[in-house]
């Protein structure tokens, strides 16, 4: 089991005919994820990779019956796209795209207010769920199928967390990347809430970076709700007040965000919070050693 | 993106929102000249992209021609240090000459984007002229706050809430609730990430006026506001962030002494913070994106290397989508070019991880590889010692 996604999800890829939309639609499928259908409008009818493309992200669902849609739009239409995913009522949309205006995103959310649609990103590596379904930009071949969920604010963080996992033999139910911008679908206590009712998740990794207040809401969320063994780590503690670091939603303003801040809630919390990204493999098997579960969430041989 | 107060003050003009009647000066004549034309004397305010001016001796009130001279001549050229500006200050290249105005009270209005309702929200403060973080800090429940619906746009009601919290004159609230609306027009009109007016003031005669204009632009959205982006002040920007830019590199400059090369923000964070961890100190945030060719990481190698203060380099690399023996050949091209001569410690991990490997061995030059992140940096900092 898993969230989010698994062997029998059927995906579109929005811009199939795009560069990028074509290079990781060929990698999900060498993964053995069901990609379905693409998305271009105007090119309804022909084909990419032996994959059919439709106009609208509706025909593409009533016609393939996929329920999952992932977006390689560029910045200018992506807020678009994601807005017609959510009109043809898809499961999830997951938005790879990174540079997405954040205005363009508060009316996204707006436009979702009481509709079912679960958006995951923009900015983010998407979602994968080892040995059954990859969406998104990620390395398939660091991933292992086993029972820690890990969920990121950081696409390039997450794959050392699931690299260090599989080199501990330890393998991961599902990665989410949540993405790094302020303005956004899916939060660390959306995925946290969907580990927590997972029942072959064992154990969570999660990774923040300074800005905004998401780590320790997330960490009042655990302390509350969590029954499973957390591992933390959150990037940014040498990164000065005022400046950008890369994501638009990671900046210390106003003295608030710090990464102090929240590696002292997550710690509040109960959260086992890794020294330096390198540890979160090690942290994450004393932390299992510690509670009798380490033998459970080896991967068999 | 920044950009100066009188360019701020022109774009809310456009939307109504009162400003005093003033011009920029580049020059002390013009600064006499545009004062001349307000009556003869004015207000003189630096044009620098930071806050805290007027307390560094920035904006000074003149109430003759001979004063706006000698103020002139005092603040262009100045080096004005605040607490936003660091330690090493802003040249002061641009005024901002302004009629005066007959302050009765001041306020705080500003619009930023705010994670918690994913929504635009308008802040105001019966505090106006003060920090609005000390503010936040020591007396939170004076600040109120609305969030405003992006369908809807800036209700009445909700301009009008604020306005009464805040206590604005009562015969003043209509004006009031006009310069709000107009100031969240501005906001999404121009994909604005932050619109602070502080202060706000009422006038002598009755008026509701913006004293001060700070605008920040969504970088994200300049492709759409031409207008905006010819705006900018080069003379306010680190010229290796602006290489950078060029290059579509994210880098940002700090103040230690080794330089970094990464792909993704959270692990080049990750990465400084490792470097910090085992001892050192990074001089830089680089983050190569995803899809670094041998020009872009020749380039990130250069814009590293021309800070005087870097005496090494860590190249830290998880290849997902860039595969590890490109971002090598990179690497090696890079040193070449540039003939390197200090430390260079490179980790990669990720897609063609072995050939990138055997490529940087065989490269002749004196790269020292590293298995782990944490290696990595315990190396790089052992050898900057």
């Amino acid at each position: 089991m898993s969230i989010l996604i698994n062997k029998d999800t059927k995906v579109m890829t929005i811009n199939l005919h795009g560069k990028t939309g074509r290079f990781h639609a060929q990698g999900a499928v060498e993964y053995g994820t069901q990609m379905v259908a693409g998305v271009n409008p105007g090119k309804g009818g022909t084909e990419v990779d032996g994959i059919p493309v439709f106009d609208t992200v509706q025909e593409a669902k009533d016609k393939t019956g996929a329920t999952v849609a992932v977006v390689y739009v560029p910045p200018v239409g992506a807020a678009d796209s994601i807005m017609e995913a959510v009109d043809a009522d898809l499961d999830l949309v997951i938005c790879i795209t990174e540079g997405i205006p954040v205005l363009d995103m508060v009316k996204v959310r707006r436009y979702m207010e009481g509709k079912r649609t679960r958006l995951i990103g923009p900015n983010c590596p998407g979602v994968i769920t080892p040995g059954e379904c990859k969406i998104g930009i990620m390395p398939g071949y660091i991933h292992t199928p086993g029972r820690v969920g890990v969920v990121s604010r950081s696409g390039t963080l997450t794959y050392e967390a699931v690299y260090q996992l599989t080199v501990e033999n330890i393998g991961q139910s599902t990665a989410v990347g949540i993405g790094g911008d302020p303005v956004n679908g899916t939060n660390f206590i959306d995925v946290l809430e969907m580990f927590q009712n997972d029942p072959d998740t064992d154990a969570i990794i999660m990774i923040g970076e300074i800005g905004g207040t998401a780590e320790e809401e997330a960490a009042e969320w655990i302390k509350a709700n969590c029954t499973k063994p957390v591992v933390g780590f959150i990037a940014g503690a040498t990164a000065p007040p005022g400046k950008r670091m890369g994501h638009a939603g990671a900046i210390i303003s106003g003295g608030k965000g710090t990464a102090a801040e929240k590696i002292a809630a997550m710690q509040a919390a109960g959260i086992k919070v890794a020294p330096t990204p390198s540890d979160l493999g090690s942290t994450m098997v004393a932390l299992l050693k510690e509670k009798g579960m380490y033998e459970q969430v080896l991967v068999k041989k | 993106m920044n950009i100066h107060e009188y360019q701020g003050k022109a774009v809310l003009k456009k939307y109504g929102v009162a400003v005093p009647n003033g011009r920029v000066a580049f020059t002390v004549d013009e600064a006499v000249a545009i004062a001349e034309e307000l009556g003869g004397k004015g207000v003189v305010k630096a044009q620098i992209h930071a806050g805290g001016r007027g307390k560094a001796g920035g904006v000074k009130v003149a109430k003759t021609l001979d004063e706006v001279r000698t103020y002139a001549e005092q603040i262009l050229g100045m080096t004005l240090v605040t607490h936003q500006t660091g330690p090493e200050g802003k040249v002061v290249k641009r005024l901002l000459v302004e009629e005066l105005s007959d302050i009765k009270k001041e306020y705080y209005i500003g619009l930023v984007v705010d994670r918690a309702t994913q929504r635009v929200v308008m802040m105001a403060s019966e505090e106006g002229g003060t920090e609005i973080e000390e503010v936040a800090a020591h007396s939170p429940e004076k600040i109120f706050k609305e969030a405003i619906d992006p369908a809807v746009g800036l209700s009445a009601f909700q301009a009008r809430k604020l306005a009464f919290a805040i206590n604005i004159p009562k015969e003043l609230v209509g004006q009031a609730v006009k310069f709000m609306q107009a100031l969240y027009n501005a906001f999404v009109d121009n994909d604005c990430s932050i619109a602070e007016i502080n202060p706000l003031v009422v006038t002598g005669d009755g008026k509701v006026v913006a004293l001060d204009a700070k605008l920040n632009f969504d970088s994200n959205a300049l492709f759409r506001h031409a207008d905006i982006l010819e705006m900018r002040d080069m003379d306010e920007e680190d010229p290796k962030e602006i290489e950078a830019s060029k290059f579509d590199l994210t880098y940002i400059a700090l103040d230690g002494t080794i330089g970094c090369m990464v792909n993704g923000a959270g692990l080049a964070m990750a990465t400084m913070d490792t470097i910090n961890h085992f001892g050192g100190t990074p001089a830089n945030f680089l983050d190569v994106g995803g899809g670094a060719t041998t020009e872009k990481v020749t380039a990130a190698f250069k814009i590293i290397l021309a800070d005087p203060n870097v005496k090494g380099i860590l190249v830290n690399i998880f290849g997902g989508i860039m595969k590890c023996d490109t971002i090598a050949e990179g690497v090696i091209a890079a040193a070449k070019e540039v003939s390197l001569r200090h430390p260079l410690v490179v980790r990669l991990e990720g897609t063609n991880v072995e050939k990138g490997k055997q490529l940087l061995n065989e490269s002749g030059l004196d790269i020292v590889a590293a298995d782990s992140l944490a290696d990595a940096a315990k190396k790089i900092v052992e050898l900057v010692k």
